[in-house]
């Protein structure tokens, strides 16, 4: 166990009584409670963490925040797995495991990092100016690429945990709980408003956990704990902590991932992962601060160099010293203060290096503390391998351009840099909020909104935090306000000490590097993109925003440019000589920070995946050897299982029977719609394409549905149940469809409809009896409903009780066979299919599946939606001419119909076809040609829709769709499928009993 | 210059100080013969190809805002050409021809990468529709094969081919000359290509009207000025309705935001694109290690290319069901572009009412796959002043005779 080298004696707000192991690279290592991997690696004085994606540069900890571009680990084995965890979030936790991604053998001894002796060539770009040629070998150099690709690794194993959602309103959501968003939070909730405040972190208090400064005179951890502890008191205040909202969408839909059980040992954890929070909130206030920027200088990225704001926090909330003797080097006042605080743990700060001539708004307290202030200088370079050695810094000219020729080489092993700071305008911007570049700020601040989104702190520019308070304050009671509630007055905590507001001069790429230099000064960390890179680009004329970025990749990787977007564009603006407003920035895109795929899928996974319908009766088919198949969401017999008999022997079988006897088959999944009101005759007229007004009571009728464009969409029977009752049936997959379809025509198109609409799919379970047993069945299993030909004829609908339940019979037919299908409340599904089934003994009846009702419709010659269709099909097609009455008026695809090209004699006709040699089963989705000859493009004549063995014949049948089929019966032709060509003879589609005599038995 | 290795090293050598500008930023002239309005992969390639094979080059090409920045920059850049229909497949059949060669073509490396397009079937209707797209692929000479489960592992070995899953795989289908392709590269490297032959390319231009007199095009109005034209391209994907109101024009399109998003960048794990219609979602896995996923379209109307969640969690969920080794990996990235769908699910290149201007749009998923194609065919219609027969069975006049190029299996359902 390595002791914590680098640990401060006291302060911070990490707890020394509670040491936690934990391991990085195998090496066994010692935090405490409190500590992020990455204050965790600091103490034990680990700078050195991975490397970077190109060129595989040694890379340590930039920041101590979601910005961080560098410090990335894989985490865990197995199903607690994780790649490209930024150390400067993870909380340290007992056991943990991290290892350097993107490395080989380690970071300290890389392979990968011959790709830095090859950097010169591997410029931005590079790979659209190389591997073209020849053609041959791109296969070669891709595969080279792509080994190169990634960082770290995805898990192999499946996910140990699982997820969930949560779903809330707020009147006002609170992102951040750093002071703004604290005193924002506290303001609204006093009004009574319903408040959710989300903070990423473990703690609340934000920067205030980073600084001296004291509230109230007091230490602001005070003011924090009061605050917490008053809104955790207000019941309608929800806290969520370890909480990212990501996402601000449409509508302020926002989207956070709770982190339950990240920070938690292995062991402890109990199996939820994490909780997508998905809240609408009246207004959104976005507390979320501001990401320091680095400065662009020669060997910026080496371990050792890092962020100012960084380096305080790390001393001052995790107390580790990340360095020991520093060198700030800043073009604001902000760095100042780290200086300070640096410098009273016992770092020695050689030097604060300002760009500014006039500089530091703390220079009486700097010389008091006898650190030495460089004004009007610059660092040029650092130097070091895998840790910063040294740097050289060089006076510079008022603009921040020009060195002037001095230089001076200070030796240090941390270099602390201030760029300025970066609103994190992220979440306004994705809710469509405008920015404006502040040029007295130099960063891009929150504009005009475009929904109820408002930004206060320093996430709108205010970088004091007098003036942070003092917004969030105001914006909390606005927000109350806009919801109807009324904030009482509340105070602002007296700031100190007060500091006036950071004056910054934006220079963006410090002194005049050498052309060697600009190689090594990085703009965007993650994508090793550096000032040459840029310059590469601006010279080819990749100037605008969005070229830049994706021509160079920055802002593209896991940090997606949170540090180094910016700096990127004033580079851009300044090289091509334009205002920074004029270029713009990139879109800002969900999510802020990476989101588990896991939690945004939710609980919907395994069983909770679109889950199984199964229909009432399910359990006789599974007892009774049902073989399932998926049919939409639901599962239906396919066919039942017999021993001994293949798969197709069981399905004739099945078939036969219902020929020969009568079969029962559970129909329940089709789909069903009660329509009711006076205009449902004038709804049906519309949607299908016969005559519907004429339908009498108790009589039932087949109708075809088209889309506007004359295909047909669905078909069904419809039953009429009284004088305004209607009973539609539709296909089991068209079922959703043909519902909100008919929901849009009658809330759009046609509100004037007296109809009235459920879906009843559900709420009965039907079954059909078919084949010439099937009006004895049925009279046997009722004592109120008249099963004789005539007082039931085929196409009718009866009320009455079947085997003691309530049903309502319809005598229709998908078989051929004379048929009736009982419809009961589901409930009592069960029980109706055993009394049938328990009646049918004598009469020899069978359960069929879904396979033999196709096999004895295709016999029919009947088509099924989506099967024999295909969206590009009409009723005439179809041979169903009969079936469109011109005649009725105005219908859905009537004008269609008579379009030229849906009147052409040789469209794709359904027709029969037969293999020559009466054994072959012709393979469905086969297309039809003439003769199959080696010419390509071959002209193809149709395809073959549904094909299988006659129940009737015992020989091969299939429907196919026919160029021009009807004219073509008789005529020899071949199937094509997969390599062989199929003989076969057109014929009708009907290829039994097509006068449909059976129907009437 | 000439893009090279050797070039590279040279340049490399004087640290790159020598670079041309890719193509120039030309002040716009008054008139030009052609005007191509919509700079983006479609629009460039048009220019391109009348420069080169119909020696056009006083033509400009006039973009609203950064080539490149519609569609052609938000796809996600699936290339394939296993439609069902003969007149999509030789559309997309000749630009899957063309991109084979692109890459020397233009002297920009497209990056065009042949890992093949796998489809999963679920059930045994979607193998039907496999057998018969396969089948109807054979017959005007495309490439594709049924696989069975083995084979399907061996070339995924991540995805769960087992019983487990909601819907497990039963099979599928792959076209192995199909892939993914670097989408930048396709707007730059025509853009390049079309300069070098001296071809205006205008950024920051925006067509505000038409001037058209006595039925025939004279030119445009744009934010720049007037520009005379004598003839006009409009390729303008998610934008042609706006357009074709200013010239009066009502389309039979509807427009609709499709998402997509990416992973975090992970080591190579996925080498085919694979695609499920019956799960609604498609993925593959980039040179950079994002893996770049899609999903059904949103179903509204909209031309905000901004991104919603719920198709976002809807497709996780989905890919999670058949990769659950993928749950702890995370979603960097989401966006969102506008595609034209037209009532058939296939692309109008067509001839307008007004003289002079010609209209390439409503490619719905299909556009970046065509490019090449559609830039061929576009502008040889334009130079000829007639279709050229690849484009002309995607005429607008189609939608008066119903002559429809039915290509709704192809393309709905999911977005590749």
């Amino acid at each position: 166990m390595t002791r914590q080298s680098n640990r401060l004696d006291q302060g911070g707000l990490i707890d020394r009584n509670r040491p936690i192991r934990f391991s990085f690279n195998g090496r066994a290592l010692e935090g405490y409670a409190g500590d992020t991997l990455a204050s965790a690696f600091l103490a034990n004085d680990i700078h050195l963490i991975g490397r970077s994606f190109k060129y595989h540069r040694p890379r340590g900890i930039l920041s101590a925040g979601a910005e961080e571009p560098n410090a990335w680990v894989q985490l865990e084995q197995g199903g607690f797995e994780e790649a490209n965890v930024a150390a400067t979030l993870a909380e340290l936790y007992d056991g943990l495991n991290a290892r350097s991604p993107n490395c080989w053998p380690n970071p300290s001894f890389d392979l990968g990092a011959i790709n830095a002796l090859l950097a010169p060539l591997l410029i931005a770009g590079f790979y659209y100016k190389t591997f073209m040629n020849p053609r041959r070998l791109w296969p070669s150099y891709e595969r080279a690429i792509r080994q190169m690709a990634g960082v770290g690794k995805a898990p192999s194993v499946a996910d140990a945990e699982t997820y969930e959602e949560a779903h809330t309103k707020a009147d006002v959501l609170v992102v951040g709980g750093g002071p703004s968003g604290l005193a924002a939070a506290l303001v609204a909730s006093r009004s009574g408003a319903k408040v959710v405040l989300a903070e990423t972190g473990a703690r609340f208090g934000g920067s205030l956990l980073s600084t001296h400064d004291s509230l109230d005179g007091a230490p602001a951890t005070v003011w924090i704990a009061n605050a917490l502890a008053e809104l955790q008191s207000n019941q309608s205040v929800r806290i969520l902590k370890r909480t990212t909202i990501f996402g601000c969408y449409d509508h302020n839909y926002c989207v956070g991932l709770e982190k339950l059980s990240d920070h938690l040992p292995i062991g402890a954890r109990t199996g939820k992962r994490q909780r997508l929070w998905q809240i609408r909130a009246g207004r959104v206030v976005v507390a979320t601060g501001a990401h320091e920027r680095p400065l662009v200088f020669a060997n910026n990225d080496r371990p050792g160099v890092m962020l100012a704001s960084a380096a305080q926090s790390y001393v001052n909330r995790y107390a580790v010293r990340p360095g020991r003797r520093a060198v700030v080097f800043t073009n604001n006042d902000s760095a100042c203060r780290v200086a300070l605080d640096l410098s009273r743990v016992g770092v020695e700060v050689a030097a604060v290096v300002d760009v500014r001539e006039a500089a530091a708004g703390c220079r009486d307290e700097l010389e008091a503390a006898g650190i030495a202030a460089i004004t009007g200088s610059a660092i040029a370079n650092v130097l070091g391998g895998k840790h910063v050695a040294a740097v050289d810094v060089e006076a510079i000219e008022p603009d921040g351009r020009k060195a002037s020729g001095e230089r001076r080489r200070i030796e240090c092993d941390l270099v602390c840099m201030s760029g300025g700071w970066s609103p994190a305008v992220h979440l306004f911007s994705q809710s469509g909020g405008k920015l404006r570049y502040d040029a007295d700020k130099a960063c891009f601040v929150p504009g005009l909104d475009s929904q109820a989104v408002r930004v206060v702190g320093a996430a709108n520019g205010a970088f004091h935090l007098g003036s942070c308070l003092a917004e969030g304050l105001e914006e909390g009671r606005a927000a109350a306000a806009a919801a109807g509630f009324d904030s009482s007055a509340s105070a602002l905590p007296r700031v100190e000490p007060a500091r006036p507001e950071t004056l910054i001069l934006p220079v963006w790429s410090a002194a005049a590097p050498t052309a060697k230099q600009r190689k090594s000064s990085f703009v965007d960390f993650f994508g090793d993109v550096t000032l040459s890179g840029i310059g590469v680009a601006v010279r080819e004329g990749y100037v605008s925003v969005e070229h830049l970025k994706r021509y160079t990749t920055t802002g593209m990787g896991l940090d997606q440019g949170k540090t180094g977007n910016l700096n990127a564009l004033a580079i851009l603006a300044e090289q091509t000589g334009s205002a920074i407003p004029e270029v713009g920035t990139t879109t800002y895109r969900p999510p802020y920070t990476p989101v588990t795929f896991g939690a945004l899928a939710g609980g919907r996974t395994g069983a909770l995946y679109k889950p199984l319908r199964r229909t009432a009766i399910d359990r006789w088919h599974e007892e009774n050897g049902a073989v399932f198949e998926d049919f939409g969401l639901w599962r239906r017999p396919q066919h039942y299982a017999k021993a001994g008999l293949s798969m197709a022997e069981a399905v004739m079988g099945e078939a036969r029977n219902v020929r020969d006897n009568v079969g029962i088959v559970d129909v329940s999944t089709l789909g069903k719609i009660h329509l009711h009101g006076p205009d449902v005759g004038e709804l049906l007229n519309r949607v299908y394409t016969n005559r519907w007004d004429s339908l009498k009571v108790g009589r039932c009728r087949y109708g075809i549905m088209l889309k506007e464009d004359g295909m047909v969409f669905d078909d069904g029977v419809t039953a009429r149940l009284g004088e305004l009752d209607y009973h539609m049936t539709t296909t089991t997959g068209g079922a959703p469809g043909v519902f909100s379809w008919l929901h849009d025509l009658l809330q759009n198109d046609w509100p004037e409809l007296r109809v009235h609409m459920a879906s009843v799919t559900t709420q009965w379970a039907a079954v059909a009896v078919a084949g010439p047993n099937a009006r004895s069945l049925m009279a046997k299993l009722s004592d109120d409903i008249d099963f004789a030909q005539e007082a039931f004829p085929f196409m009718s609908v009866r009320r009455g009780t079947v085997a003691g339940l309530a049903a309502r019979v319809f005598s229709i037919s998908f078989t051929g066979e004379s048929s009736f299908e009982i419809n009961v409340p589901a409930r009592y599904g069960h029980a109706l299919w055993t009394a049938i089934m328990a009646a049918g003994d004598d009469l020899g009846l069978a359960p069929f599946g879904v396979e033999a009702m196709d096999w004895l419709r295709i016999e029919k010659g009947h088509f099924i939606v989506g099967r024999d269709t295909d969206g590009t099909v009409t009723p005439p097609d179809l041979g169903l001419q009969s079936f469109v009455n011109e005649s009725k008026g105005d219908f859905l695809g009537k004008r269609s119909l008579s379009l030229a090209d849906l009147v052409r004699p040789d469209r794709p006709q359904l027709v029969g076809l037969r293999s020559d040699d009466e054994t072959t089963v012709l393979p469905e989705g086969g297309q039809i040609i003439e003769a199959l000859r080696p010419e390509r493009p071959l002209p193809r004549e149709g395809h073959v829709t549904s094909s299988c063995l006659s129940p009737a014949a015992g020989t091969p049948i299939a429907l196919g769709l026919l160029n021009g089929g009807r004219g073509r019966i008789g005529e020899r032709l071949e199937v094509y499928s997969e390599g062989k060509a199929y003989s076969v003879t057109v014929t009708d589609p009907h290829f039994f009993d097509p006068s449909g005599d059976r129907l009437r038995l | 210059m000439r893009y090279s290795a050797f070039s590279l090293a040279r340049n490399a050598l004087s640290g790159h100080q020598s670079w041309p500008r890719a193509w120039r930023d030309p002040v716009p002239k008054k008139s030009y013969d052609i005007v191509i309005v919509g700079g983006g992969g479609h629009g460039l390639a048009t220019a391109y190809y009348l420069a080169k094979n119909h020696g056009l080059t006083n033509v400009a090409v006039v973009e609203k805002g950064w080539i490149g920045g519609g569609n052609t920059g938000r796809n996600t850049t699936v290339v394939r050409a296993d439609y069902l229909t003969p007149e999509a497949n030789a559309l997309y059949g000749l630009a899957l021809e063309l991109w084979e060669g692109l890459s020397q073509e233009l002297n920009f490396n497209q990056m065009f990468s042949q890992r093949g397009v796998l489809k999963l079937a679920h059930g045994r209707g979607e193998l039907r529709q496999m057998v018969r797209r396969t089948n109807a692929l054979h017959l005007d000479g495309l490439d594709c094969e049924m696989l069975d489960l083995n084979a399907i592992k061996a070339l995924v070995p991540i995805l769960d081919v087992s019983s487990r899953p909601r819907f497990p795989v039963i099979g599928g289908v792959i076209q192995r000359r199909a892939g993914v392709a670097r989408h930048d590269a396709i707007a730059w490297g025509y853009a390049r290509a079309a300069d070098a032959r001296g071809v205006d390319i205008i950024q920051n231009c925006e067509v505000v009207g038409f001037g058209v007199e006595q039925g025939r095009i004279k030119r445009l109005e744009t934010s720049r000025g007037p520009i005379g034209a004598k003839k006009v391209g409009l390729v303008v994907a998610g934008q042609a309705s706006h357009l074709a109101a200013m010239l009066g024009l009502r389309l039979p399109i509807e427009s609709h935001p499709l998402q997509a998003w990416v992973s975090e960048p992970l080591k190579p794990m996925l080498h085919t694109m694979v695609a499920s219609s019956e799960l609604m979602f498609y993925m593959s896995q980039s040179d950079k290690g994002e893996l770049v996923i899609g999903a059904e379209g949103d179903p509204y109307n909209s031309f905000v290319q901004r991104g919603s969640l719920a198709h976002v969690k809807d497709g996780l969920a989905a890919v999670l069901e058949l990769f659950p080794t993928l749950s702890r990996v995370k979603m960097l990235r989401q966006w969102a572009g506008i595609i034209e769908h037209t009532p058939d699910h296939s692309p109008i290149i067509s001839k307008l009412p007004v003289e002079g201007v010609f209209m390439n749009a409503g490619w719905g998923t299909g556009g970046f796959k065509a490019t090449p194609g559609s830039g061929l065919v576009f502008a040889d219609s334009i130079a000829n002043d007639r279709m050229h027969p690849i484009a002309a069975p995607f005429g607008l006049q189609r939608f008066e005779t119903a002559r429809l190029v039915g290509e709704h299996l192809a393309a709905g359902g999911y977005a590749s």
